[in-house]
């Protein structure tokens, strides 16, 4: 899914990390997709724990303005699971089905309207020029996806290049699959390559986008040699003009098992933090400008450290964005 | 107490830039280029008299020709292609005569598949022209002859049912005589109607859309908008305003999907600044047959200075009623008697999110125009429109002071609600009860289990009925706006029984994934609805997003109820509001199979549409 947008005062982009236990937990209870096909059977839906559960709360201001537990509020609105008595979307049939039967046309015929077509985007987030306190960098961070409306295959590419040399870029191909309104799994493969020993991983996670339109990734790796990673990212859009988008963004890295070919130390390994300013001459088109801080934590900063790395960097960017 | 929306008003549009302006505006020549029909040889046409600049060809008879083929158009300074019907745009207007057998042979000379589709009409389903369902569609290089009789009287239209065609030009004007004469009485008859036009290729559209729901919405609320609010209303009152909204992750201001970003709004097809003219003399009463043939724009018709006396709806003649202005959606008909004293009046029509408007001149002589009234500011959706009866609907739940959508409001304890029952374990037994006698307190709406997973953003448990409201950005504007519990069709329904069974669908999509469908089954995936020939039923449809969806059943009559089932109007294509719930009877009298599906083009091809079976 592309970008919402859409702006709200508060902005709590330390609140990110708070909320990817937030966004597991709302996608935990925002129901597993209830029976999509035709299958005329019995349907066993999960017992409806968490819809109707605060019908009216919405009006009290007891809920908190901010409250990441937002999707509670709700339940009756949005996400849920069927209840047992809801109505069989087929009852109607009376038998028939299309292109089959009294006065169809033959299935060679038939109507296919756009649900049943594919589409597909490339969004190029972030082409930026990297100036940091340790040099300049060229980084790119992209997303193609090629699909029907639940189920796509999704490309996911981010790097960075320096010195005239790819320093470490990291590849993923998925596929993603629609679970609740605005949530989707992904399972596929991550290549990791650049300088230093490449890595294959095994990629699981969900990408969506939680209460308060946080936009948020987070996928879980096993790799090789008992290798394991989590990835988390969250980007916030907040329109200052209808043109004008400010976007704070968040990314963790975690490793369980140290990578010392990487200078990849176990535990919390690395995070940034980023603000960019963007303008869109045209919805597909924006250049931004940036500031991004960069840290490494725990062992990996040790390991860096050791090498006469920095462990922290503010750095400016400059790039594009832009989509078809 | 509903607090008047207007008074919490959206964000101030952004000023159009020098190249939006023109958009909205367009050339003042748009339309076909001159002799680019030359190379084909169209049957003679006649012209109407008393029309003017840009109005589309008349053919009358039984018997016609139309050729729909591609021909270069330019609207605002771009050229493009467009498809047509006899070389122009709107297509010729036809005029039938009731009791006639019709013969309307049409030869395909595009690329791909075509069809024509006769909107409201009343006949055998393999002439309905829907590919897929009626018949195979039209194939390149094919003519297919369609041939029925016509039983049925008043305006119509028709358009193609292939592709985007409804999109790219393919639509004209359908009047037909009624066989005993014209009871309607009027000095000069006009076809005025609206369309809509794009620059981009509309299956582009719907991909950049499937990217990003909001793409075209350049009303979003912003932080500015936010620190006025904060500066009108307190800290408090700006964050429970948009609390729900953030929460939800919707938009307070998806009104339409696409906007003057995009399309270029077409009066008889021409733009804004061509200024179609319609000619009268003075002291003439005029018809003005208002046809909303967009493909996915909300027109919100008013003529200042003059009233409209609402004559006719979708073809079926209703008590006359007069208002100030009216809304209608793609595949609507309104037919309005005017007496203009002056010589110059503007037809202005906005479109629903306020981004630009279709605009026309009725004059005594060319050339003349009025002043063109300023477009309404936008407004954001209100509790009513988010939670139906929950929300707006409050008053007929005896809260004092009632609810509001900013100021801080006690916590509503579950006693207050008197008769409504917040006992979800009664979904089952909740039957549709049409005896709640001047209750807008709403029906517990029976949700699809289909409805709750990713291809439903929400749910609307309590859905309003109330017939009497005009909708988003024009309740409380200080000017009388029809409503559909305004429509009285003369002579009461085609059959006096009741409904034999109830049939209950919910209108749902994800803005976010850009799906609608019926009970969260776009077509692909749904089976068919199956009529009994010869059975009255009652049809609900309950609408669980934020969008008002112009519903068409092919070939046959919805009988409109109000709240407490009595009936109310004959339609062909019914608004449905956000979080509201229509109800109409159907008698099932025409075997075969047909289209049903919200009549804004982008959603139908989306995936909310279903196949009626007659059998």
């Amino acid at each position: 899914m592309k970008h919402k947008r859409t702006g709200l005062a508060a902005v709590a982009v330390a609140a990110a990390l708070g909320l990817s236990a937030a966004a597991t937990q709302a996608y935990a209870q925002s129901g597993h997709s209830a029976e999509q096909g035709q299958d005329h059977g019995t349907n066993a839906p999960k017992a409806g724990a968490v819809q109707h559960a605060g019908g009216m709360n919405h009006h009290t201001e007891a809920a908190s303005a901010a409250s990441p537990m937002g999707e509670m509020d709700h339940g009756s609105m949005q996400g849920g699971s069927a209840p047992p008595d809801a109505r069989d979307p087929h009852e109607y049939s009376g038998g028939y089905a299309r292109n089959a039967g009294k006065y169809a046309l033959p299935p060679s015929q038939r109507l296919r309207m756009s649900d049943e077509h594919s589409f597909g985007s490339l969004l190029v987030n972030r082409l930026e020029r990297v100036d940091g306190n340790g040099g300049n960098a060229t980084a790119y961070e992209a997303q193609a996806w090629f699909g029907r409306t639940y189920d796509r295959l999704v490309i996911k590419a981010e790097g960075e290049r320096a010195r005239g040399e790819l320093e470490h870029a990291r590849t993923e191909l998925l596929w993603s699959h629609a679970i609740a309104n605005y949530w989707n799994t992904q399972l596929g493969l991550r290549y990791d390559s650049g300088m230093g020993p490449n890595r294959e991983w095994l990629a699981i996670g969900v990408q969506g986008l939680a209460p308060y339109w946080f936009e948020v990734d987070a996928t879980a790796y096993i790799g090789s040699n008992g290798r394991t990673a989590l990835n988390f990212e969250a980007e916030y859009e907040l329109l200052l003009t209808q043109r004008l988008i400010l976007q704070p963004r968040i990314e963790v890295d975690l490793y369980g098992k140290r990578d010392e070919a990487l200078d990849i130390g176990r535990g919390v390994s690395e995070g940034s933090l980023g603000l960019r300013l963007r303008y869109e001459i045209t919805r597909q088109f924006a250049p931004y400008v940036g500031i991004e801080w960069a840290t490494k934590f725990g062992q990996t900063a040790d390991l860096a450290r050791a090498t006469d790395e920095r462990t922290h960097d503010m750095r400016l960017v400059a790039g594009l964005q832009f989509w078809f | 107490m509903r607090i008047n929306s207007a008074l919490l008003s959206g964000p101030a549009l952004a000023l159009p830039s020098n190249s939006r302006r023109r958009f909205v505006q367009g050339l003042a020549a748009g339309g076909v280029l001159a002799g680019a029909g030359a190379s084909f040889a169209y049957p003679a046409r006649s012209r109407d008299g008393g029309t003017a600049t840009g109005s589309a060809p008349v053919l009358r008879g039984s018997e016609f020709d139309l050729v729909i083929a591609a021909l270069p158009v330019n609207f605002t300074g771009k050229p493009r292609m467009a498809t047509t019907v006899n070389g122009s745009i709107p297509a010729p207007t036809l005029r039938w005569r009731e009791g006639d057998t019709v013969t309307i042979r049409v030869t395909n000379r595009l690329r791909e598949h075509t069809s024509l589709h006769w909107h409201g009409i009343i006949l055998p389903f393999e002439m309905d022209g829907v590919p897929g369902i009626s018949f195979p569609g039209i194939a390149p290089g094919e003519t297919f002859t369609y041939r029925f009789k016509v039983t049925q009287s008043g305006t119509y239209w028709y358009h193609s049912h292939s592709g985007m065609q409804e999109q790219t030009g393919v639509y004209g004007a359908l009047v037909i005589e009624p066989a005993a004469g014209e009871t309607i009485r009027a000095d000069r008859d006009l076809v005025v109607q609206l369309s809509d036009w794009t620059d981009d290729d509309p299956m582009r559209v719907l991909s950049k859309l499937k990217t990003q729901g909001d793409v075209y919405n350049f009303n979003q609320p912003t932080v500015f908008d936010f620190f006025r609010d904060v500066s009108r209303d307190g800290l408090q009152s700006a964050l429970e305003r948009r609390k729900m909204w953030n929460e939800m992750r919707m938009s307070p201001t998806d009104l339409a999907d696409l906007s003057s970003y995009v399309l270029t709004y077409l009066m008889n097809g021409t733009t804004p600044a061509g200024n179609w003219t319609g000619l009268f003399r003075p002291g003439e009463r005029v018809r003005l047959r208002f046809i909303n043939g967009a493909a996915n724009t909300f027109y919100d018709v008013r003529i200042p200075g003059l009233e409209l006396t609402v004559v006719q709806v979708d073809g079926v003649n209703v008590d006359p009623v007069t208002v100030d202005e009216f809304r209608f959606g793609p595949g609507e008909t309104y037919d309005v008697l005017v007496n203009p004293k002056n010589d110059a009046y503007t037809i202005f029509a906005q479109a629903m999110e306020r981004t630009g408007y279709a605009r026309g001149t009725l004059a005594t002589r060319e050339g003349l125009s009025a002043p063109v009234p300023a477009l309404d500011p936008p407004q954001w959706l209100d509790m009513a429109d988010m939670m139906g009866a929950m929300g707006g609907g409050m008053e007929a739940m005896n809260h004092n002071g009632g609810h509001s959508t900013s100021s801080g409001s006690a916590p509503m304890s579950p006693g207050a609600h008197g008769g409504m029952s917040m006992d979800h374990s009664q979904h089952g037994s909740m039957r549709m009860n049409h005896d709640m006698a001047g209750s807008d307190a709403g029906t517990m709406a029976r949700h699809a289990r289909t409805e709750y997973g990713p291809s439903t953003d929400m749910r609307v448990d309590m859905p309003r009925t109330n017939l009497d409201d005009p909708g988003i950005g024009l309740r409380d504007n200080g000017r009388r706006v029809l409503t559909l519990a305004d429509l009285h069709t003369i002579g009461g329904p085609i059959d006096p029984r009741g409904p034999e069974r109830e049939v209950e669908l919910h209108l749902t999509g994800n803005m976010e994934r850009y799906t609608w469908s019926f009970d969260g089954l776009e077509f692909g995936r749904s089976t068919p609805v199956h009529f009994r020939y010869g059975e009255r039923l009652r049809v609900i449809l309950s609408n669980d997003t934020m969008m008002t969806h112009p519903m068409h059943l092919h070939g046959l009559w919805s009988e409109l109820e109000s709240a407490d089932g009595r009936f109310q109007a004959r339609r062909h294509t019914i608004p449905v509001q956000p979080a509201q719930r229509i109800s109409f009877l159907v008698t099932a009298d025409a075997l075969g199979r047909w289209a049903w599906h919200c009549h804004l083009m982008l959603h139908m091809d989306a995936g909310m549409f279903r196949e009626v079976v007659v059998a």
